[in-house]
């Protein structure tokens, strides 16, 4: 515990670990977080500056998105009268054909009735012929009796 | 070094009779143990022995004022030393990209170091940001040495032939003093060098006391002198020996504990151990404050 050169000893040491920590410590580490510290500054402006653009550019977004929607509304609604539109005009045309239909098959049918009517008549003309024949016992002449058989014919 | 070799046989007798756990039984008593570890490795100049290594604090009495602590000085130095190459490699690592883990570390005791400097020194200063650096890191480092238990080096020093080895430096009265003095000597020269001799003694010999009676003031002046005078002397000395004081103790504490049976010594070490962290890291920060203190007290215009 005595007082001795030690204590010069310490000073001298002590002189130069200071000037060499002035020297070679202190400077390059301050200029590093000076450095980052203006890094950080011009990031974190530039992040606020993105941030802004990031929300113009939703804007943006939304604008068009709305506008896309519309079109899109119109359309569907566009398609839907279209759709609307040829529905109609087939039932109108299926209608149509389906009259058009009826009507040849109810005017076949009525052909095939005035045929079959017409064969019927003749049909009842010979049959009446040939009864008349044999009650009367001899043969009818069809040809000579031909406008009584007419007359006939004609009233069934 | 002859002188070494002289004196090592006895000395390894007494090593190897001495269980250093158990120092009080074998060759050395409790006495002789705690007097062991608070000795210096001291060379200097013996009347009778000459240029050698104390043997003893009653030889390293006798060399008076021209001798040295090689082990202080040795711890020291390594220490300071230990400390300059952690930080230079930081500080050339140093880019203002994304920090390694070292340049983190020294970025971040860099950082507090002077973020303390900002908030009491006003003035500006190339020199006292980077003096408070290497007095926080350095005497923290040198009252680190302090954890290392106390046997370790000093057993192993032994037993290659070095007979005395105190390895926390600032348990030495000398190097505290040295480093309070060297920052007194800053706090001179910069009170000179800002306020001028006149500044300086005008602050020394109107304050606290004064008078706008000439008579009157002249008879302050003299009491103004001792009382100011006495305030400046007593800095450095309070410094030095705050730091000394609370290192001393809490190594003696050490080895008290280390003089309590191997199994039972954890109880008391442990727990002082770990108060003892919050001490040297207080201690090295007070330092450290009242350099700036000073330094700031040195620069200001009253």
């Amino acid at each position: 515990m005595n007082i001795n050169l030690t204590l010069i000893g310490q000073a001298i040491s002590f002189a130069i670990f200071v000037s060499l920590c002035m020297k070679y410590v202190w400077p390059p580490v301050m200029t590093a977080l000076r450095e980052r510290q203006d890094k950080i500054a011009q990031s974190l402006a530039d992040a606020e500056q993105g941030a802004q653009r990031r929300e113009e550019a939703e804007a943006e977004v939304e604008t068009m998105l709305q506008d896309a929607k519309a079109q899109a509304a119109e359309i569907v609604a566009q398609a839907q009268k279209r759709g609307n539109e040829i529905i109609d005009e087939s039932k109108a045309t299926a209608r149509s054909e389906g009259e058009r239909l009826k009507a040849a098959a109810q005017s076949e049918i009525e052909q095939e009735v005035v045929t079959a009517r017409e064969d019927l008549r003749k049909q009842v003309g010979s049959i009446a012929v040939a009864g008349a024949g044999k009650i009367l016992g001899s043969e009818v002449n069809a040809e000579s009796h031909a406008k009584v058989l007419d007359d006939l014919v004609g009233q069934l | 070094m002859s002188d070494v070799s002289t004196h090592q046989p006895k000395f390894d007798e007494e090593t190897l009779k001495a269980d250093v756990m158990a120092s009080s039984e074998a060759g050395r008593t409790t006495t002789e143990y705690i007097q062991h570890h608070l000795q210096n490795l001291v060379f200097g100049v013996h009347p009778e022995n000459g240029l050698s290594i104390a043997h003893g604090s009653e030889e390293a009495a006798a060399m008076g004022f021209w001798a040295i602590h090689l082990d202080s000085m040795f711890w020291s130095i390594g220490l300071g030393l230990l400390f300059l190459w952690i930080f230079k490699k930081g500080a050339d690592k140093a880019t203002s990209g994304v920090p390694g883990p070292l340049q983190n570390f020294v970025e971040l005791i860099v950082e507090f170091v002077d973020e303390n400097v900002r908030e009491t020194f006003n003035g500006k200063s190339e020199v006292v940001a980077p003096l408070a650096l290497t007095i926080f890191v350095w005497v923290f480092l040198m009252n680190l040495m302090d954890l290392i238990p106390v046997d370790w080096i000093p057993y192993a020093a032994e037993r290659i032939g070095i007979p005395y080895q105190k390895i926390v430096p600032s348990t030495d009265v000398n190097v505290t003093l040295g480093m309070s003095f060297s920052v007194f000597a800053l706090m001179i020269y910069y009170s000179l060098k800002i306020k001028g001799a006149g500044g300086f003694f005008k602050e020394l010999a109107f304050q606290p006391f004064n008078s706008p009676n000439v008579l009157v003031q002249a008879l302050f002046v003299p009491i103004n002198l001792l009382l100011e005078g006495v305030a400046l002397i007593a800095k450095p000395i309070s410094l030095g020996l705050r730091l000394f004081g609370n290192m001393y103790a809490g190594e003696l504490i050490f080895i008290l504990i280390a003089l309590l049976p191997f199994y039972a010594q954890w109880a008391l070490s442990v727990p002082w151990a770990l108060f003892h962290i919050l001490v040297i890291t207080l201690q090295a920060f007070i330092f450290m404050m009242l350099t700036i203190v000073y330094m700031s007290m040195a620069h200001e215009h009253h």
